[in-house]
């Protein structure tokens, strides 16, 4: 065996030992439950990078599969989707393990959070590494699970209600993708994501099934996407503590759903067969209808985190409509937004995470002042926000800039108008947020919950700066070939979409 | 090697019965030292050469005793020594002294009945075996001596004998018929007449009513709750998979080649559909743990019952081999699970004196390993993947959609979603703050281990499925030509 079949293994096994080892922790011994998170999320950061280099310059294929007796192979294969979202899981999970050993200093049941937190992130590398669609949805169904004790974490009635609410929409999607993955392993046989033009080349009797096949699969991951009208649960999964949402919003949960709906689209219908089939249209449509409504309904919350929560609901969907655009540049930009979309999300996150733990503030009109007494934090929101409302330099407005183009060579123009109706209400429900941090008064005194050296403990700042600072940089050194833009645009080359 | 499957257990038996003193229970604990070890080597020799056949003290059929191996009774001899030596080793430190000198001469006499129902081949030693499994477990769902275990007890008896004389009328009929005892031999001497129809008719009814097949399941949620956590694991995980062994083996066998099983193939199916969604329905409404797991029994049971239509109603299907592997998935990873479920409930009962899950407040934090092991066996009982589970309806929904038998779909489908539901309402009050900290007593570290084994158990039979879908393909007993057969 070779570096090729081993780094796969290593990259899955270094959270997933980390999270069994913790679980096995007495609660007691945060110090060495500190080091084995940050040690085993740092390998994963160096051995993920390790790999990229591997592939991105050597093109050396990383691959590993058995046989599980089932007609199907348990395959993980690195190619350049993959790796992008395993150095956005991987980069982000260093990160969010410093805030949460921040966060939940001194809190009950931390090594439970921790085991399944490490679990959680065992499950969405392998949903990137997955090589086909059935080790995939393993990995998916995974994550469904490793997510529900985060959750409920808290243990109230609240928390419980929401986790209920969140598995029964995450376990029906999961049935609802598995009834079509079996089908459409007992049409086309087993195939991997590179095996192109598989489905096309079945007997066109069956189309009409695999139009309904993939309905099924897009509806299972819908749920976890947050399309609407399956995005009930994510509102209300807010109740969980703030590191979780950030990761549930920016990495896991949410993005898994969406990565895999790129997955559909481009590697097993592939795209312009599914355009054939007339599969795309309704597919836009509904992201279109997603992007929007969830933009709306931000608007009209109070709470900073139900607000954030809606938007994730819109942002998300650009992948999704990225992807059912039939032109080079909206595939660049469903992939590019993979990853903007979660730095952003998730600096956002960090900073309402923050003003709650040092202020106690949670409600929108009563952040007046905090940008006085947290300028760094109010710094790094306004970031997030303008990236998500589009403003240059900020990575958002890459992924809005390819997603307009892509919809003007497609020939579909109301894409442009979806964007700007969407830019206009992200600024509409972002801009006032901004406005209150920085030029309100306060309205209420705070209760000040932690007191530290600095505006909060570096533990939850470094992390905030730190994805500001990558959302900022992704924008800026957009044109670089190895920023997040440069490798979708070779991912979009790979697949033949841009010459 | 065959035969020192029963009579170990047998001679163990008659061990614990006429030395019940301090040291009863090393009976159990060596027979779970030794079955072990005995299945894993006939379950190797299988896999290497293939299915065999053993005439016991060298009598040629068709007067002789015969001993019937191959792929699916290896498969389930493996999942009895398995539970059978866990559930033992869990029983020396549960049961006080008074109770196991009852519990043991009854069990390892069960063992020793389950392991032979397992490779019998003619249908009056079936019988006999059939009626030696059934006494002993109704007696030993008794052991408390509460009321309510005696009635449901009583009332599990009683429907047992019912099945157990049906079906020896069936045994009777099908003599009639064939004149001959051994099932690999009598499918070719049926007729098809009333009489074959009435055999058929009285046998499976029989078979149906011990398994708890729904309209006959409802003896089971009582004798199963009421039973001591060892005993109900046994009950569930064991007791009726032996029924259920028995009918596939006769449908398969010797119904199915005289062209029986068309319709009732479809009845058999429906009914199993219908215990999927009742007793998980049920399952969802119980207020009781053991109640929960016990209805969630009748469910997993359903899932099972839908072999029939897969296997019985066209001739040399190429989905049957798939729907052959799901079927006896589902059985052993239920086994596994369902016993990992009511130990662990069992230690719920030690520690918090209750199994009401509005009590059960907070074990997260205080149990848990108990709270782990209801999780994992949840995964596989939900069939998520990687788990026994998963397999099992994996191959399930690949026969079924093969076939173009869709309507089958709903129960793994829906069965699954429900399945969901009971598992997480008893994680939820799992997780759930108590208000005030309830008394809770320390559970024995033995006692938490073993049904974490059980439950990872079954789910780590998901990732190797290779090797017993092989055996259940390859090595069955009506694809070898005997060379001193009929």
């Amino acid at each position: 065996m070779n570096l090729n079949v081993w780094l796969p293994l290593l990259v899955l096994a270094s959270s997933l030992f980390a999270g069994l080892i913790i679980f096995m922790l007495d609660e007691s011994r945060s110090r060495l439950r500190t080091a084995l998170n940050l040690f085993a999320a740092a390998f994963k950061v160096v051995a993920v990078h390790y790999m990229a280099y591997r592939l991105l310059v050597h093109g050396e294929v990383h691959e590993v599969g058995f046989s599980m007796g089932l007609g199907f192979e348990f395959l993980l294969k690195v190619d350049f989707l993959s790796l992008m979202f395993l150095a956005l899981s991987s980069n982000l999970w260093l990160v969010t393990t410093l805030y949460a050993v921040g966060y939940l200093e001194g809190s009950p049941n931390r090594s439970r959070f921790f085991g399944f937190f490490s679990l959680c992130v065992t499950a969405s590398t392998g949903i990137a590494m997955a090589g086909n669609l059935i080790t995939f949805f393993i990995f998916y169904e995974f994550l469904t699970l490793t997510t529900y004790p985060l959750v409920v974490h808290r243990e109230t009635r609240q928390a419980l209600e929401a986790g209920r609410n969140y598995l029964w929409y995450t376990i029906g999607g999961g049935s609802v993708l598995f009834v079509g993955i079996v089908w459409l392993h007992v049409l086309a046989g087993p195939f991997d994501f590179t095996d192109t033009g598989v489905l096309e080349a079945l007997d066109p009797a069956h189309y009409s099934t695999l139009i309904i096949i993939f309905a099924l699969l897009i509806a299972g991951l819908g749920v976890k996407a947050a399309l609407v009208p399956l995005h009930g649960w994510l509102p209300v999964a807010m109740i969980a503590p703030a590191p979780v949402s950030a990761l549930l919003h920016a990495v896991a949960v949410v993005k898994a759903g969406a990565f895999g709906i790129v997955r559909v689209v481009f590697d097993v219908y592939d795209r312009e067969f599914a355009a054939g089939l007339g599969l795309l249209e309704p597919l836009a449509l509904v992201a279109a209808v997603t992007i929007v409504f969830g933009s709306v309904r931000a608007l009209m919350q109070t709470d900073l985190k139900k607000r954030l929560a809606y938007s994730t609901v819109s942002q998300v969907s650009y992948i999704t409509l990225g992807v059912a655009i039939l032109a080079p540049f909206s595939t660049v930009a469903a992939i590019v937004h993979l990853v903007h979309q979660g730095i952003m999300k998730i600096t956002l996150f960090f900073c309402a995470g923050n003003i709650a733990e040092t202020l106690g503030l949670h409600s929108i009109k009563d952040l007046g002042g905090v940008g006085r007494r947290m300028p760094v934090t109010a710094i790094c929101f306004t970031v997030a926000a303008f990236g998500m409302i589009g403003v240059p330099p900020v990575a958002g407005f890459v992924s809005k800039w390819y997603l307009g183009l892509g919809g003007m060579d497609a020939g579909r123009e109301w894409v442009v108008g979806i964007m700007v109706l969407s830019s206009m209400l992200n600024a509409a429900y972002f801009l006032p947020v901004v406005k209150t941090i920085w030029f309100k008064t306060p309205q209420k005194k705070w209760k000040i919950q932690r007191v530290s050296r600095f505006e909060a403990p570096l533990t939850l700042l470094l992390p905030a700066l730190a994805t500001a600072s990558m959302s900022l940089l992704a924008g800026l050194w957009a044109g670089w070939t190895w920023s997040p833009l440069g490798i979708a645009k070779q991912i979009a080359t790979g697949m033949g979409a841009l010459p | 090697m065959e035969s020192l499957l029963v009579l170990v257990p047998l001679a163990a038996a008659m061990g614990s019965f006429l030395a019940p003193g301090r040291g009863i229970a090393s009976w159990g604990f060596l027979t779970s030292l030794v079955i072990p070890a005995l299945a894993t080597g006939l379950a190797l020799d299988v896999y290497h050469h293939g299915a065999r056949r053993v005439s016991l003290g060298g009598w040629a059929e068709p007067l002789g005793i015969h001993l019937h191996m191959d792929g699916l009774s290896v498969i389930f001899l493996l999942m009895t020594a398995l539970v059978g030596a866990l559930v033992s080793i869990y029983s020396t430190f549960f049961f006080d002294r008074e109770s196991a000198r009852h519990f043991w001469p009854l069990w390892l006499l069960m063992w020793a009945g389950l392991n032979s129902l397992f490779m019998v081949s003619d249908v009056f030693n079936a019988y006999v075996v059939l009626e030696l499994v059934t006494i002993c477990a109704a007696a030993l769902a008794v052991l408390s001596g509460k009321t309510e275990s005696l009635q449901a007890g009583l009332r599990y008896l009683l429907v047992a004998m019912a099945g157990s004389l049906a079906f020896l009328m069936g045994v009777g009929f099908l003599y009639a018929e064939t004149g001959m005892l051994d099932m690999f031999m009598q499918s070719g001497g049926l007729q098809g007449g009333p009489v074959t129809a009435a055999a058929f008719g009285l046998m499976t009814a029989g078979l149906i009513m011990k398994s708890a097949l729904l309209p006959f399941h409802f003896w089971l949620p009582p004798a199963h709750g009421e039973a001591p956590a060892p005993v109900s694991a046994l009950l569930s995980a064991l007791v009726i998979k032996g029924s259920f062994f028995l009918l596939l083996r006769l449908w398969v066998g010797v119904f199915e080649p005289a062209g029986l099983t068309y319709h009732g193939a479809y009845v058999l199916g429906c009914l199993g559909v219908l215990a999927v969604l009742w007793g998980s329905y049920q399952a969802l409404i119980q207020a009781r743990l053991k109640l929960i797991i016990a209805y969630s029994s009748v469910a997993q049971v359903g899932y099972l019952f839908l072999m029939f239509p897969l296997l019985c109603t066209v001739p040399e299907a190429p989905w049957a081999e798939k729907a052959w592997a799901g079927g006896t998935y589902q059985a052993i990873s239920h086994g596994l699970a369902k016993a990992a479920l009511f130990l662990a409930a069992g230690n719920l009962i030690l520690s918090t004196g209750t199994d009401r899950i509005h009590y059960m407040k907070n074990i997260a934090s205080r149990l848990p390993m108990t709270t782990f092991t209801l999780g994992l066996a949840g995964i596989s009982l939900m069939g998520l993947p990687p788990s026994g589970g998963f397999v099992a309806k994996w191959m399930f929904m690949q026969a079924i959609l093969e076939s173009g038998q869709w309507w089958w779909a709903v129960a793994p489908v829906l069965g699954g979603l429900l399945t969901a539901g009971y598992v997480f309402r008893i994680l939820g009050h799992a997780f759930l703050l108590a208000e005030k900290e309830a008394r809770m007593l320390p559970v024995p570290f033995v006692l938490e281990k073993i049904p974490l084994i059980l439950a990872l158990a079954s789910i780590l039979i998901g990732f190797r499925a290779e090797e017993v879908i092989f055996m259940l393909q390859e090595h069955m007993l009506w694809t070898v030509e005997w060379e001193d057969g009929p």
